[in-house]
């Protein structure tokens, strides 16, 4: 988690939600391999409660499609060898297995 | 104090014994929110806002607690917010400008100072119901934001008409569609940009209006002010907010959120047909129009009355615009319905509220089933149309309470 907050910062400045809730510093997701990742990529464009809003009833195959669909649709920049380890802790940690 | 799991066995066995089984046994695996999504919710204040349920912090994203829909008018200050994007500028009424273009030609524009001077001022109720409004009581459950019942208001809009002000730009033949852009924007260039349009038809409607006034007040900045799209009957991801582009085009417009979001495969719905354009050639249809829905707004699961006390459900029901012509409570699973009473009407595409009264003569649980029917002769179903992204959830609401021996 440490990393997270100058992060965090720097994307309200940069986006300029000067009310943006110190709330969200707070979220955590659960602890586990790939864990990092996650939040490198995700925490970019959306705070981590889409993620944990989402839970728990997605298959692999539907983290995979959302995860897709972020990069193919969204142009999230998340490079290919981080998805698998994004869909990984997502459906061990937040799906169905 | 009963807990949770003995009043659904109490539920269970009561209804195996007093009620038809013919709905029944669907309406009692009714839906839930998902774990994660009680997890994360929390009651937070925005700048100018009371609490509101947080979905999700960025994009900005609050549910209307129920308790304020018992209103016939959302207060502004309740009133849900739903972004698609992050950045969410606040814009200076003085320096708004709407830019009005013909095929992407730019014809002509406006400060908010012209439009009010210039065109004729309309106010009307209407409301405006997010599309995903109860996704997250899908069953089962899909992805995107987990709205319960607040992703919906109801509120005096006062603007402009649309129609008046793009005849001033020129509609020239051909034009098909109306296609709007709001001012907020993504984090990453490549994100889509938050781009609707409308058939020609609905945008030259009457009561499609630029809307700069909500229940008396300037627009709030995060319901879209200065300046927003008002499409009555049509659910809210039409009604753009922050709205600074306007363009007339004779090509189906082909955004993301045209093409790709918002949309239901056909042959589920009885809107399918009403916007021609974006169907054409697709296996899939636009949402465009609300489904007729009711609410109870005054009771809550779980909670408890004395035997031969008064109960009085009170709520609200909404359409599209044809108006509601009668709202029912049955007490009995479904077998038998009662009228309630409906309360002053202030317009077809307004809530409306309705009540009705009642005394409970047995001990137990007790389950109230709400039901809304529209002038145009719809009504609500008891089983969810499941479609993959949990648009159109109109299905028939309970409330399961417990009468205790005095």
């Amino acid at each position: 988690m440490k990393h997270y907050r100058p992060v965090l910062t720097a994307i309200m400045m940069f986006i300029g939600l000067s009310y943006a809730h110190a709330n969200e510093e707070q979220i955590e997701l659960k602890p586990g391999t790939g864990r990092d990742t996650v939040m490198a990529n995700c925490v970019m464009c959306h705070s981590l409660d889409m993620i944990q809003i989402n839970s728990t009833f997605m298959k692999k195959d539907k983290w995979e499609a959302t995860v897709n669909k972020m990069r193919k649709v969204m142009g999230a920049p998340i490079q290919e060898e981080d998805v698998a380890i994004i869909v990984k802790y997502l459906t061990q940690n937040y799906g169905v297995e | 104090m009963v807990t949770r799991r003995k009043f659904m066995k109490d539920a269970l066995s009561w209804i195996g014994i007093g009620a038809t089984a013919t709905f029944m046994p669907r309406l009692l695996s009714a839906a839930e929110l998902s774990n994660g999504t009680k997890y994360a919710a929390t009651l937070e204040a925005l700048p100018q806002k009371r609490p509101l349920i947080k979905r999700t912090y960025r994009p900005i994203n609050y549910e209307t607690p129920v308790e304020y829909l018992g209103n016939v008018f959302t207060p502004n200050d309740a009133f849900f917010v739903r972004w698609h994007l992050t950045n969410v500028p606040e814009i200076n009424p003085n320096e708004w400008q709407l830019k009005i273009s013909v095929n992407a030609k730019e014809a002509i524009s406006f400060t908010l100072d012209n439009l009010k001077k210039e065109f004729k001022q309309v106010e009307l109720a209407a409301v405006c119901q997010c599309g995903g409004n109860r996704r997250g009581l899908s069953v089962p459950h899909v992805p995107g934001i987990q709205w319960a019942n607040g992703a919906m208001g109801n509120a005096k809009w006062k603007g402009v008409r649309l129609k008046e002000v793009l005849a001033r730009a020129g509609i020239p033949d051909g034009t098909i569609e109306v296609a709007f852009n709001g001012a907020d924007l993504p984090v990453h260039d490549k994100t889509p940009d938050f781009i609707k349009s409308l058939p020609i038809d609905k945008a030259l409607h009457p009561d499609t209006l630029i809307a700069f006034e909500m229940n008396g007040e300037a627009l709030p900045h995060l319901n879209g002010g200065p300046a927003r799209i008002i499409v009555p009957g049509w659910i809210a991801t039409y009604w753009m907010k922050k709205v600074t582009e306007i363009n007339l085009i004779s090509d189906p417009n082909q955004s993301f959120w045209m093409s790709t979001a918002y949309r239901t495969p056909k042959g589920l719905f009885s809107t399918d047909g009403l916007f021609p354009s974006q169907e054409k050639g697709k296996d899939s249809a636009p949402v465009t129009e609300m489904l007729v829905n009711s609410l109870i707004t005054n009771l809550t699961d779980g909670q408890s009355f004395p035997v031969e006390s008064k109960i009085q459900v009170q709520g609200i029901a909404w359409d599209a615009g044809a108006g509601i012509k009668q709202v029912e409570i049955s007490l009995d699973g479904g077998s038998s319905w009662n009228r309630s009473q409906l309360g002053r009407d202030y317009g077809h595409y307004s809530f409306r509220q309705w009540q009705y009264s009642f005394t409970v003569d047995r001990t137990g649980p007790l389950t109230v089933l709400v039901r809304a029917t529209s002038k145009a002769g719809m009504t609500q179903p008891f089983n969810l149309v499941f479609n993959p992204a949990g648009y159109h959830n109109n299905i028939v609401q309970r409330v399961n309470l417990e009468v205790t021996p005095i």
